[in-house]
């Protein structure tokens, strides 16, 4: 049975399927999903504020844009991405297999209480100081330990499900989100490698120092983007995307070779980070022309997710929540072209460093990671509520401009920041001295940090509008609204 | 492609292959830099951290320094003029875990030592401004109100000692001893420097009565850079 087969198989079997799907810890996951998102948004807001208005530092020590830049990321990647994904891939694994939760309720409750309390220790450590200082894995050993248990139970519980499964087939989503587990355990398990001063204290100190150290949290940071970002998001794509829109996936060989050669080549491309550094060349070159090659199967990724709209593109215009969908797949492609761009040295010259980064992440978490999460939580909620629809589709596609624009916002100024202050640090005078002092770079950022933070706050006030059209889709209220027609057929010309 | 069809219904086939294939690229990037001798260049000048350095560092890691300053220069024309010489492999061989940052919100540090006065240093982190009227930096007035609570430095200094940090037993030894005197105006530092040469040592922090915060972060920020002995290097010293 083909990939597509399987898909249609399991939109036959729909919700009257007779298996007894564990559903309550999903709806656990999606609020927390929601919850996250809206305190990760809020305090993005907050620390861009900081930068624009160094006043919101408050004097205190607790909240330093130092202390809070690490909440905004982990909320965002782990708490909100995290959620989504522990939440869509224990959903996505029992219906494509057809069983229920290996390990039951119980199992599922763990990993859902444990990986809040991961969260909650990580968090409340940041803001009191507690930190291992490497970047997207600040959290301390003990936070790490833990973390590393719920994981196991994690995986043991997927791993289970499949094995229940009444299908004789994997579909190609739990592809993604198995190597998505268990990628993210090797990297969590070696860049967390360290050793305690004592057993009741916080505090360690890493395995490895300078060069080594570097690449190895490169290696990870990297791919936390690669597996935790990207593959993991990929597996909700190619559920989600199937089925809001009511087609097969676009092509069974395109995925086999893009998800083969994806998770082979990410791996490699952590040294783009460390470009022009300490770390020899030799590395440096390796981890830039694998992400150049890696330009290709991130389109593949791409392409399958979107040509699954074949057939079914009039769509696009009547349903806000498919647009989410197709609109995160087609950030997904731009952020994985300017990727490879930024990993050739020359550019990288010019970029690291700067605020284009900045952007490039956020083009790949708001339009990419977030939009596609906000479109499968739209998907989720009807169906994990029992409700026929949600709330109002009018506000989901207010949300979608809301946050389309702030995006927009948002990569924009950086961009424009990034390369304006890149190119005032290499200006020369006419007498061949350098043209700028630092601190006059910095001054020269400041309408810009003003724009992201305002690109930022609409995005947060996109996510409120979704919390309250999602809050009222549970409790079943549907609001009185002229939905879009569909489009009339097309009439071959008399 | 029907051989995909075995991967595809067998769990634990399709598991164990996508970690054989996640695991060769870093295997091939990491593993060398271990084993490849001239990774790390041979240079003189560099020592383990004073135990108030080491406090100072760890403060720095604490605030989140990193998500504005990196300390980590590269071999460019601007760079060499605006911070100095491009930064070496060994000059953070004994940082665990390594700071070299990854934005620059505000200037680079890796060779911050020496450029300013203890006393800018101190009146710029009570108040950034006050200083720079432009900057964006937070203040950090309460390091100089918060007295240094370390009373495990020694056991601070085995644990580097367990991740290669090369902290002689004299060094363990005379840890807590070290920390106090490396901002005492009046203390003898002559054993001291002979154990930590080039260290910041007297008033740090504009009040030689208490041991704080202050202290630490100035004694670390004093040493940034100044370790390695650049006059001494030949080209081939630097071959990587």
């Amino acid at each position: 049975m083909s990939v597509a087969e399987v898909a249609v198989a399991d939109a036959a079997a729909g919700r009257t399927e007779a298996v007894a799907y564990n559903e309550r810890i999903i709806r656990y996951f999606v609020i927390a999903t929601m919850f996250w998102g809206v305190a990760a948004f809020a305090v993005g807001v907050l620390i861009a504020l900081q930068l624009a208005y160094p006043v919101l530092n408050l004097g205190l020590e607790w909240t330093t844009f130092g202390r809070l830049r690490p909440v905004h990321t982990s909320a965002a990647i782990f708490a909100f991405g995290g959620n989504a994904l522990l939440g869509t891939s224990l959903y996505v694994v029992q219906r494509t297999s057809r069983a229920s939760l290996f390990g039951g309720e119980a199992l599922g409750l763990f990993v859902f209480f444990g990986y809040q309390a991961f969260i909650v220790m990580a968090a409340l450590g940041y803001v009191f100081g507690v930190t291992q200082g490497r970047e997207y894995a600040e959290p301390e050993w003990y936070v790490d330990l833990w973390l590393t248990l719920v994981w196991v139970v994690y995986l043991v519980v997927f791993v289970g499900t499949l094995m229940k499964r009444k299908e004789p087939h994997i579909y190609v989503a739990n592809w993604f989100y198995l190597a998505f587990i268990v990628t993210i355990a090797m990297l969590h398990i070696v860049n967390n490698l360290a050793v305690p001063v004592s057993w009741t204290g916080a505090k360690s100190y890493s395995l490895f120092s300078g060069v080594q150290d570097a690449l190895t949290q490169w290696w990870y940071g990297h791919n936390a983007v690669g597996f935790f970002l990207t593959a993991g998001f990929l597996g909700i794509m190619y559920y989600f995307i199937p089925k809001q829109a009511g087609r097969p996936v676009y092509s069974y060989r395109l995925s086999i070779i893009h998800f083969w050669a994806l998770i082979f080549l990410y791996i490699w491309a952590g040294p783009h980070h460390l470009h022009y550094t300490a770390l020899p060349d030799w590395a440096q070159n390796l981890g830039m022309v694998f992400s150049v090659m890696l330009w290709m199967p991130s389109w593949g990724g791409m392409i399958n997710g979107i040509m699954t709209l074949s057939g079914a593109w009039d769509k696009l215009r009547t349903d806000p929540v498919l647009r989410f969908l197709v609109t995160s797949v087609a950030f997904y492609g731009m952020s994985t072209f300017e990727g490879p761009v930024m990993s050739i040295k020359q550019v990288n010259a010019l970029s690291h460093y700067t605020d284009w980064t900045v952007g490039h992440v956020h083009s790949g978490a708001l339009g990419w990671v977030a939009f596609v999460s906000f479109g499968a939580v739209y998907y989720l909620v009807p169906a994990l509520w029992r409700r026929s629809q949600l709330y109002s589709e009018r506000l989901v596609s207010y949300h979608f401009w809301i946050a389309t624009i702030g995006i927009v916002f948002y990569i924009t100024a950086m961009w424009v920041s990034g390369i304006l202050q890149g190119t005032m640090w290499k200006s020369y005078d006419h007498l061949g001295f350098l043209q700028y002092s630092f601190i006059e770079t910095v001054v020269e950022m400041h309408p810009y940090y003003v724009i992201r933070a305002m690109g930022g706050v609409l995005f947060l006030i996109g996510a409120l509008i979704m919390v309250y059209n999602l809050w009222r889709t549970a409790r079943g209220d549907v609001r009185q609204e002229v939905r879009a027609a569909a489009a009339p057929l097309a009439q071959p010309a008399e | 492609m029907g051989w995909h069809g075995k991967i595809e219904r067998n769990v634990i086939l399709l598991l164990v292959l996508s970690l054989l294939t996640v695991s060769i690229g870093g295997l091939v990037e990491i593993v060398p830099l271990f084993t490849i001798e001239s990774t790390i260049e041979k240079v003189k000048g560099m020592r383990p951290y004073t135990p108030l350095e080491l406090v100072g560092r760890n403060i720095y890691i604490r605030e989140g320094c990193y998500t504005c300053h990196s300390q980590q220069i590269r071999p460019f024309r601007d760079e060499a003029e605006r911070y100095g010489h491009y930064s070496l492999a060994a000059e953070s061989m004994y940082d665990h875990p390594f700071q070299w940052g990854s934005k620059r919100t505000g200037p680079d540090l890796a060779r911050v030592g020496g450029k300013y006065s203890n006393e800018w240093h101190v009146a710029h982190m009570i108040d950034p401004r006050e200083v720079v009227p432009e900057s964006i930096m937070p203040p950090y007035a309460f390091m100089l109100e918060n007295t240094l609570d370390v009373d495990d430095i020694a056991a601070h200094l085995r644990a580097n000692v367990a991740v290669g940090v090369p902290y002689s037993e004299d060094m363990i030894e005379n840890a807590a001893a070290d920390l106090a005197v490396q901002a005492d105006p009046d203390g003898d530092h002559d054993a001291f420097l002979e154990r930590y040469p080039k260290a910041a040592v007297g008033d740090l922090d504009g009040d030689p009565g208490r041991l704080t915060e202050m202290d630490a972060m100035v004694a670390y920020l004093q040493i940034l850079g100044r370790m390695v002995d650049f006059d001494a290097l030949t080209v081939d010293d630097l071959r990587q």
